[in-house]
């Protein structure tokens, strides 16, 4: 059903993003494109001392993928690097439909995108600033 | 036309989607295909099927007879001269790629210019950049006007004696703009360089006729106008096909191999390597038998309607759409996004109601950049569509844009 791909709180996020904007300092910024549909994704992050201490994206998208950067950033701030890491990899095993690789570290409200993997053109939408977070981790870490 | 015998002929068209009856709008990306054609096909696959051209067996005769006889019919059906000036291929972006290659790697050269229009598909538009790369042969490109036409002010100076070759669309695949090939093919010939068409969106869906147009080259795909995927043709001006080096070598092509070379066959076969896609080259003749019967005029006519019709209602019912493209006649295309919905989101409201249309750049990115926008809703039509249908569509629509809001 239709309610279950857009649900409450993804409406809510789509309409009053979070966290959207650019940071004056990140430490480091990953820009990726959806080819299939042109959506467009930049994020920056400050990464000190192995926590992610602020975050900040902008974008044009889709419902799915700007309220999925919109959770996903608040999810994000004050997080430990390795445990974002985890946070990514369960974040993409919701979307495939696969068990959770790291049960201890809880999705919560981001759950409410768990609907997207049942339309299957949609999961790279709401993978995208995920894509773009796991890079972004990845490169932080030199 | 009469149009609810005419979609007794599209077995696709009679289903339910979501438990709604299906309207579908997406066929400027491939159209749906009447029994005449997935008949054609199945019935050569269960009688006739053999490898074309060299079988001295009764099978394999009427396979070569079925492939040439549909050659010749789709030659007739662009006014082509002669049946060898038609090539087939696997799509229209091979027949570009074709062209790009064997004429362009040819004529193509370091300081020369290729003319083409920021309102190409991809497909017209990748293989030249490549070419231009590889040749270090300037690329130049048409300006577009406010409201979305080729501007043809600057014509002379833009396709000037420099100038090898014009790639041009017909029918923009998002803008629903008819250019004026004749003229610019006119142009091009007066300063010697060659005209290719992309008829992709044009021949589908009005009468086309290569010496009419005078372009050089017109290249199109089958699954658009009713026939299967993996068709597509190349037109070459007979004394041009004449003129070019194979693009792929092998099987069929040749005629005569020695251990140390090889001669070719004439074209069109010399293009056409390896064992050719027989069944679906007889499907793309059905279907040009089908279209013909039912008149590429008519078919012209019924989706300028639609397409009027379309945009009125869409502008009544949501005054703050944006269309894209040019007022007045235009081809059966609607690029369009309601303000504060991303067409993504459209395109899949619409099909819980059981409507198809698509959503993205199109293949055509450096437009929408013109256009400022990542991406646009389509909805495109074809003779089967309704005004019915696009009442659906657009009451879809109005629940899409409450849902947002």
């Amino acid at each position: 059903m239709l309610e279950d791909l857009y649900r409450e709180l993804i409406m809510d996020h789509y309409r009053h993003p979070q966290n959207r904007g650019r940071l004056e300092n990140p430490t480091v910024q990953v820009e990726l494109h959806n080819p299939l549909c042109g959506d467009e994704l930049e994020l920056q992050l400050i990464v000190k001392d192995d926590t992610v201490e602020d975050v900040r994206w902008t974008g044009q998208g889709c419902s799915i993928s700007q309220s999925s950067a919109s959770m996903m950033s608040q999810a994000l701030k004050g997080m430990a690097r390795d445990r974002a890491l985890k946070l990514v990899a369960n974040f993409q095993a919701m979307m495939h439909g696969e068990d959770f690789p790291y049960p201890e570290v809880e999705l919560g409200d981001l759950e409410a995108l768990s609907g997207v993997a049942k339309f299957p053109v949609r999961i790279k939408c709401a993978l995208l600033a995920w894509e773009a977070l796991s890079k972004a981790l990845n490169q932080s870490e030199s | 036309m009469n149009l609810s015998r005419l979609r007794e002929d599209f077995p696709a068209l009679h289903q339910r989607v979501h438990g709604k009856l299906l309207v579908y709008l997406d066929n400027a990306a491939t159209s749906q295909k009447p029994k005449a054609v997935i008949d054609a096909i199945s019935r050569y696959y269960a009688y006739d099927n053999a490898n074309v051209h060299r079988g001295i067996h009764a099978l394999a005769e009427r396979a070569t007879v079925a492939y040439e006889g549909a050659r010749a019919r789709i030659a007739r059906f662009i006014g082509a001269p002669a049946p060898e000036t038609v090539v087939f291929t696997k799509n229209a972006s091979e027949a570009i790629n074709m062209v790009a290659y064997a004429w362009g790697g040819v004529h193509v050269r370091e300081g020369d210019v290729i003319v083409t229009t920021p309102m190409e598909h991809h497909s017209n538009l990748i293989p030249w950049q490549q070419l231009a790369r590889r040749t270090r042969a300037t690329l130049r490109y048409f300006g577009l006007t406010p409201d979305g036409r080729l501007d043809l002010s600057n014509l002379d100076q833009l396709i000037d004696e420099r100038t090898r070759i014009v790639a041009v669309t017909h029918v923009s695949n998002v803008l629903g703009t008819v250019n004026p090939v004749r003229r610019i093919a006119q142009r091009a010939r007066e300063v010697g360089a060659v005209c290719l068409v992309d008829g992709a969106q044009s021949v589908p869906h009005m009468p086309v006729n290569v010496q009419e147009l005078d372009c050089d080259f017109l290249a199109f795909s089958g699954h658009k106008m009713c026939g299967p995927m993996g068709v597509g043709v190349l037109y070459g001006r007979p004394e041009l096909l004449a003129q070019m080096e194979p693009f792929l070598f092998g099987g069929e092509m040749i005629s005569k191999v020695t251990l140390e070379e090889a001669t070719w066959k004439d074209a069109p076969h010399r293009f056409e390597a390896g064992t050719p896609n027989v069944g679906g080259v007889i499907g793309l003749g059905a279907a040009v038998e089908y279209l013909e019967a039912i008149g590429m005029e008519n078919i012209w006519r019924h989706e300028v309607e639609l397409s009027r019709y379309c945009i009125e209602r869409m502008r009544e019912a949501i005054p703050e759409v944006i269309i894209y493209g040019p007022e007045g006649e235009r081809a059966g295309l609607v690029c369009f996004n309601v303000p504060g919905v991303h067409p993504h989101d459209l395109a899949q409201v619409l099909d819980r109601d059981g409507v198809a249309i698509r959503a993205g750049h199109h293949c055509a990115q450096p437009l929408m950049r013109l256009l400022g926008t990542p991406a646009t809703a389509r909805a495109s039509t074809y003779l089967y569509n309704t005004k019915e249908e696009i009442d659906i569509f657009v009451s879809a629509l109005i629940r899409a844009k409450e849902f947002f809001a």
